[in-house]
């Protein structure tokens, strides 16, 4: 039942994503080609990356605000060790961020578990010691293009196939995550956990590791994403992607991932994602406002929530038997 | 029912002034389940009434009822003489009608003035709160009442008896003419407890009609003028206290007809499976040991409190005894997690479902297959064919009807949860079984079917732990029963011995020589 539910949400998303598409098509045809929509996808890579994170994260009942200054912090980090080191290689250089990003995000898992402390706490505290680390680390001064080396920033334009690596690291996590979220054992907790929490404790799971590992996903994602970023962009400084996570928070959100726990599943992230990186790049090309854009992914996000509200509403005890008969 | 009476309710000769309020003829049916048939409820002016019955015996229907949270079916409430009605919770409240709850309903963050005020606070101009008369007020009531607590205190900060207080001073605030008190003494010492009987006392000076209820007899003995028994939601009788004693009471409260048959079972007692020696824990039980054994079912009784989830809890690794041995089979096993005990072959079917049973937003096989995953995974990968064969095996055994096992569990009627529940602990195979409160709030046939279901597991040669607060369910399941009070085992009964009279007795903690 559950299954059809959300399957059905995200076929509507994605009906939503077409009409939103074919409107558009309809004034700006060129923006339906191919190629532009592969660079539309491209340009959503970094928020589909970090909203599978926040996808897991919220599943087991919390939140992680912290993941856009992780991904800061880690980009940051690999940008002064190219310029510090030109000659590292670049494995080297997805190591150092993937590790660092995990090592952040253990610590908010950490916290969250051995202390206790609401997550939402927890990730606002990191999210401003991890800013304020870039700027002891930066002294507030920029890396620029001319300082990286050219095979730094060249990786995730490489194309392969067609798409270039960005795309291609996007596109692996949805598959790599899908299998976990659905054919491990790991990945069942996140949703036992985010379910019904005193019933997965009952049956042996831990909680608070559970969410431990769920916060590590997600500061992985965030530092790999941190070294895509900073070299695609060529640039990095303290407040890059600043005010990120809200739109990684909004597109879970939009792809019908519950603020409560224990309901979402990877597709939705990925569309909800999309949804927004549909709209970014394309009201600018309509000649609408940046005021109307923030005003629309306003009230996506409201919509949507409402619409699984409704969906999710707690269905009253069936008394009649007729009625029983008929569910 | 043989004093079954609705309009002529026998009336105490001593009654020669009328009920602020009675009941009359009150039916309230939920799903499945009559809560109470037609019972009468008399309170008067100045006087104590205890109502005294066993757990089911429909109290806290009568007290949502009281204070309009549910609508009765049927009969009539009357308010000085005059038939009325309590849609809300408000009007229950205007018409002076107060509760005090077994968990007092406060605001811990909010000061006692704003707690005895909340809802009616004096009004200045503009609408405003006036405070300085919403201070002074609650002071002149906290000292009619003989508190010494300052008003602008964070209820936070006070302890359980001052908090009574503050709940007993909102009554008064709000001129409340009918005080229920609801268990008040469960969690009080025996200082607060002489203190609490004080202000009844007081309350009663002041003409307040009040409704005591409590499983503790000497506390009704202390306290009450009349009393009122209630059994499986029907009136049996009333009277003055005076008149009756102990003995008598406990004969009203437990003397039923048998209205469910239990599986008829031959037990089949093997060897000792799990020996618990001297489990105890800082605050809630202390000096638990029993053994038990293969086909036993082993009923544990006990006045809600007496500390035996508690304990379930603590043998099923949830919290940690301070103390305490646990053997299985003989050997000494260490249960530090709820997943100690499933690999122990321990399992626990908690009390409250919704909360700690199933996961509803999880279809039927991976609710199933939760605790087994082990088996059904390789590496930490799932293997769904496997999942839904042991989903399929356990569900089938237990008669689980649903569409698929793709269902989510949410989409089930509550008897279908409850095997999903146990489905999921049965596929573990395990070798002890706790079941707590196993057949609350469901229906008869419901009931039925869980009974015979226990039988059949215990027969398989499992060894079975009932927690259950219902005298019919401990005398028709167990084979031996254990009694808890305040934390400790105050006796072990089988055979002959495990009577209505002694479970009550035991559980309330009535000295023997207290009989009729």
């Amino acid at each position: 039942m559950i299954k059809s539910l959300t399957t059905s949400r995200e076929v509507l998303l994605f009906a939503a994503i077409a009409v939103l598409l074919g409107l558009i098509a309809t004034r700006f045809p060129g923006f339906v080609a191919p190629s532009n929509l592969a660079d539309v996808f491209n340009d959503t890579s970094p928020l589909i990356l970090l909203a599978i994170g926040q996808m897991i994260v919220i599943l087991t009942k919390c939140i992680d605000l912290s993941v856009a200054a992780n991904l800061a912090l880690t980009g940051m980090v690999v940008a002064m060790i190219n310029v510090a080191m030109p000659g590292v290689p670049v494995a080297v250089i997805l190591v150092i961020a993937v590790g660092l990003g995990t090592l952040l995000g253990m610590i908010n898992g950490l916290l969250v578990w051995k202390l206790d402390i609401p997550p939402i706490v927890v990730t606002l505290g990191t999210m401003t010691i991890f800013r304020g680390i870039i700027f002891l680390l930066s002294d507030g001064k920029w890396v620029n293009s001319h300082e990286m080396s050219a095979t730094f920033k060249a990786f995730p334009r490489a194309e392969f196939l067609g798409l270039p690596v960005l795309s291609w690291t996007a596109i692996l996590a949805v598959i790599v995550f899908t299998i976990v979220m659905t054919r491990t054992t790991l990945g069942r907790a996140f949703y036992a956990v985010g379910g019904n929490a005193h019933a997965a404790t009952y049956t042996g799971i831990n909680v608070g590791k559970t969410q431990f590992w769920a916060f590590t996903i997600s500061g992985a994602l965030a530092g790999l994403t941190g070294y895509l970023w900073v070299s695609r962009y060529a640039v990095a400084y303290v407040d890059i992607a600043s005010g990120f996570e809200l739109d990684v928070v909004a597109a879970c959100v939009i792809g019908g991932v519950s603020i409560a726990g224990g309901l979402g599943s990877i597709g939705g992230a990925l569309l909800g994602a999309l949804f927004l990186g549909v709209i970014k790049n394309a009201l600018p090309v309509i000649n609408i406002s940046p005021f109307w854009q923030l005003a629309i992914s306003g009230s996506a996000i409201i919509i949507a929530v409402a619409v699984n509200a409704r969906a999710n509403r707690e269905k009253g005890r069936i008394i009649l038997k007729s009625a029983e008969q008929a569910a | 029912m043989l004093m079954h009476s609705q309009s002529q309710v026998p009336t105490a000769p001593e009654a020669n002034t009328p009920p602020i309020l009675s009941l009359d003829g009150i039916t309230k049916t939920f799903p499945g389940v009559k809560a109470l048939s037609e019972v009468a409820l008399n309170l008067y002016p100045g006087q104590v009434t205890a109502l005294v019955g066993e757990n089911g015996a429909g109290k806290s229907t009568v007290v949502k009822i009281l204070t309009g949270i549910y609508q009765p079916d049927g009969g009539a409430i009357r308010v000085d003489g005059h038939a009325t009605q309590f849609p809300t919770a408000r009007a229950a409240s205007d018409a002076g009608i107060t509760a005090i709850h077994q968990e007092t309903v406060l605001f811990d963050d909010l000061s006692v003035a704003e707690n005895i005020f909340i809802g009616h606070a004096p009004r200045g101009r503009f609408g405003l709160i006036d405070w300085a008369a919403m201070e002074r007020r609650s002071n002149e009531i906290l000292k009619s009442i003989g508190a010494t607590i300052d008003p602008a205190q964070k209820l936070r900060d006070l302890g359980i008896a001052s908090k009574h207080l503050v709940a007993i001073a909102r009554a008064l605030s709000i001129d409340a003419r009918v005080v229920i008190m609801d268990e008040p003494t469960a969690a009080l010492s025996h200082k607060e407890i002489q203190e609490l009987y004080e202000l009844v006392e007081k309350l009663k000076a002041q003409g307040k009609a009040i409704l005591f209820i409590s499983h503790k007899f000497d506390e009704i003995f202390h306290i009450a003028d009349r009393y009122t028994v209630f059994r499986d939601g029907q009136f049996i009788g009333e009277g003055m206290i005076d008149q009756v004693n102990e003995g008598q009471l406990v004969k009203m409260m437990v003397g039923r007809d048998v209205d469910h048959i239990f599986p008829k079972r031959e037990s089949h007692i093997g060897d000792e499976v799990l020996k618990v020696v001297g489990y105890d824990h800082p605050t809630e039980f202390a000096e638990i040991s029993f053994d038990l054994k293969r086909g036993e079912i082993l009923g544990f009784y006990g006045l809600v409190g007496a500390g035996r989830s508690e304990f379930m809890q603590s043998l099923f690794g949830i919290t940690r005894p301070s103390k305490g041995v646990v053997r299985i089979d003989g050997r000494v096993r260490v249960i530090r997690s709820p997943a100690d005990a499933v690999a122990n072959g321990i399992v626990y079917v908690p009390e409250d479902r919704g909360k700690q049973g199933a996961i509803t937003a999880l279809p039927i096989f991976q609710n199933v297959t939760l605790p087994s995953l082990g088996k059904t995974s390789k590496n930490g990968f799932l293997r769904l064919a496997e999942e839904f064969k042991l989903a399929r095996e356990y569900t089938e055994r237990l008669d689980l009807r649903a569409a698929s096992l793709d269902t989510n569990v949410g989409n089930l009627s509550g008897g279908n949860q409850q095997k999903v529940v146990i489905a999921k602990w049965l596929a573990t195979q395990p070798r002890v079984i706790i079941l707590d409160e196993p057949t609350k709030g469901i229906d008869i046939g419901s009931k039925a079917a869980v009974h015979e279901f226990m039988a059949e597991l215990a027969a398989q040669g499992l060894a079975v732990i009932m927690v259950s607060s219902e005298i019919p369910e401990i005398l028709g399941m167990s084979d031996r029963a254990i009694i808890m009070r305040e934390g400790r085992i105050v006796a072990e009964l089988d055979g002959d011995d495990l009577t209505p009279e002694t479970l009550v007795r035991h559980a309330a903690g009535i000295s023997q020589g207290a009989t009729t």
